[in-house]
């Protein structure tokens, strides 16, 4: 039903409005809340009476994250982590979707590449066999050891693949014409058609390559090689203050105010990028997913 | 002649992902021989002793199996039928809404959690469902006694659904919507001519329209039937709750990883990895049948 600007409102469209609003206020109570919390006072934290604004607002918790260097430490392996990781899972979706997405009559060996493919994606060794692997590759506290084993994202590879093969015929075979080889085709023509998909597939390994916290957690053993995520981890599943708090501090921080400012700068980073990839997603995901 | 060479660009694409492939996803098969050993990594799979099907058969013995089989199935069970209802729902209200700024804001906000890892949400939940916590604020105003969500049987499972509801939601609705645009408009100005009101029209042209769609995601999380969701839960969980908390992946990770029980964890987690293979092998063949869908 297209809405046509001369539709009249109705008291039904109002109440729409409101529950549409309601649900989406649901959505971002949450992290309003863990907000607040980081910027109210210690007492006001622990005698619950943070709600959606913060009480006796302060900034002590964020100062005293600065002196936290385990944090920036693993706020590095984090970043390092996404820009690697993101660089191979950008670079190996395009070239395996590229040809993936031709069909049978101009790559034969296509169907045999997409078996083994889906194959192992839905069945793997489980977790023992897969971690031996890493183990015995000597990839361990490494930062290969969060970026390879996850090189590849196949469901994205599919997402972009299909996305290519909605593209127009007519322009590679213009292009094939006139000369154009599978490569010059790919990165002249496929890859600038596919910006949409491409920032999508994009956003979806940095995301999940930020997000990741198990991998770290079990193939890194030192302290300073673990990734954010693993350490905010640490932090909600053992959460005891260190001993190296001084005790002036615990004066003025509890460590709840203090845990939700770590977790409010762990989210920060997706906050900030997903404006401005986001627009592009609906469109990326709803073409590659959805075939006619 | 020209199509040979283009093939042989086409592998050379595809080499260096394949490898990794390989590596990480087929090498690991081999390692399933694991569970018919009494392993010990130091002497690794050809030194370690073999013991056939013990592991499997000390597997079904278990007390634990039953338990934590039922809670993996119970929670995802839930878990899709509301990942349905919610979603579908959802969509339908969106696209009735006449205003379409509201409506492209809504649209982005309700996606964002989806983009949250679920140890950012743990510790939000885990701090809002504390004793202190927001919600718990909430309740002890009206019952005049704490909950502890997150240390009872009966409520962990409950709060497992609804926040992976509350997660996932906005992002399933994205796959609803667009097969809500996909209606042909002339259903509804017909529908229109008969008489038919708001509702009318939502039950007889929109629903049945999208109905294909719901019915090739149901069909396909069957295929996810054995994934409870182990970052969601491995999160929120402690001891008080692996009676009703423990799905299969996080017994197997607690088993291998933390009680080095390999052969064991190995011979669960290929027990899994085997189920759901074929489930989702069937369920894409009904997907393929009934709702005409094809992943390649």
């Amino acid at each position: 039903m297209l809405p046509s600007a001369k539709q009249r409102i109705k008291t039904a469209d109002i109440l729409l409005l409101l529950l549409m609003l309601f649900i989406t206020l649901l959505c971002l109570l949450p992290l309003v809340y863990i907000i607040s919390l980081s910027l109210s006072g210690k007492s006001a934290a622990a005698a619950g009476k943070v709600t959606l604004f913060p009480v006796d607002f302060t900034f002590y918790s964020y100062k005293y994250m600065l002196s936290d260097h385990r944090f920036f430490e693993a706020f590095g392996v984090s970043v390092k982590r996404v820009l690697l990781g993101g660089a191979i899972n950008f670079v190996l979706t395009i070239l395996m979707a590229f040809p993936l997405a031709k069909e049978r009559s101009e790559f034969k060996s296509r169907n045999l590449y997409i078996w083994v493919i889906v194959f192992t994606m839905m069945f793997n060794g489980g977790l023992i066999p897969w971690y031996m692997v890493i183990k015995n590759l000597h990839l361990i506290d490494t930062l290969w050891a969060l970026t390879l084993p996850t090189a590849v994202p196949i469901f994205n590879v599919i997402l972009l693949m299909n996305f290519f093969r909605n593209l127009p015929k007519e322009i590679s075979e213009a292009a094939t014409v006139d000369g154009a080889g599978p490569w010059r085709m790919l990165l002249t023509i496929s890859v600038p058609l596919a910006m949409p998909a491409i920032a999508t597939v994009t956003l979806f390994s940095v995301v999940n390559h930020w997000n990741a916290f198990f991998d770290g957690m079990i193939l890194m053993n030192k302290q300073s090689n673990i990734p954010l995520q693993t350490y905010i981890q640490q932090l909600v599943v053992q959460p005891v203050i260190s001993s190296t708090t001084r005790a002036e501090d615990l004066i003025n921080f509890s460590q709840r105010t203090f845990n939700a400012a770590k977790i409010v700068v762990t989210m920060l980073p997706i906050l900030v990028i997903y404006p401005f990839l986001q627009k592009y997603f609906v469109s990326g995901i709803t073409l590659g997913s959805v075939k006619e | 002649m020209n199509k040979k060479s283009n093939a042989l660009q086409y592998h050379l694409m595809l080499a260096p992902g394949m490898l990794f492939i390989i590596i990480f996803g087929l090498v690991p098969l081999f390692g399933i021989a694991i569970a018919f050993q009494d392993f010990i990594p130091v002497k690794g799979i050809s030194g370690s002793k073999w013991v056939g099907l013990d592991n499997f058969i000390y597997m079904f013995q278990l007390d634990d199996s039953k338990r934590i089989l039922f809670n993996t199935l119970y929670i995802s069970i839930l878990k899709m039928l509301m990942q349905v209802i919610v979603p579908v729902g959802t969509a339908l209200l969106l696209h009735e809404l006449i205003f379409n700024r509201a409506k492209r804001w809504f649209q982005t906000i309700i996606y964002l959690p989806h983009f949250l890892s679920w140890v950012i949400l743990a510790g939000i939940l885990t701090d809002m469902l504390s004793e202190q916590g927001i919600v718990n604020k909430l309740v002890k105003g009206v019952f005049g006694q704490p909950v502890f969500f997150l240390g009872s049987n009966f409520w962990f499972p409950i709060v497992v659904v609804l926040s992976d509801v509350w997660k996932e939601f906005g992002f399933n609705a994205i796959i609803f919507l667009a097969a809500l645009t996909a209606i042909n408009p002339a259903l509804y100005e017909a529908a229109e001519i008969d008489g038919a009101g708001r509702l009318r029209k939502m039950w007889s042209v929109t629903l049945p329209g999208i109905l294909p769609t719901i019915v090739l995601i149901t069909t396909l999380n069957i295929g996810q039937v054995l994934n409870a969701g182990f970052d969601q839960i491995y999160n929120l969980y402690n001891p008080l709750v692996y009676q009703s908390g423990d799905i299969i992946d996080t017994y197997v990770y607690r088993i291998g990883l933390v009680q080095y029980q390999f052969g064991l964890a190995t011979a669960v987690g290929s027990m899994k990895s085997l189920v759901g293979f074929i489930l989702i092998f069937v369920s894409y063949r009904l997907a393929a049948k009934y709702a005409n869908y094809r992943i390649f």
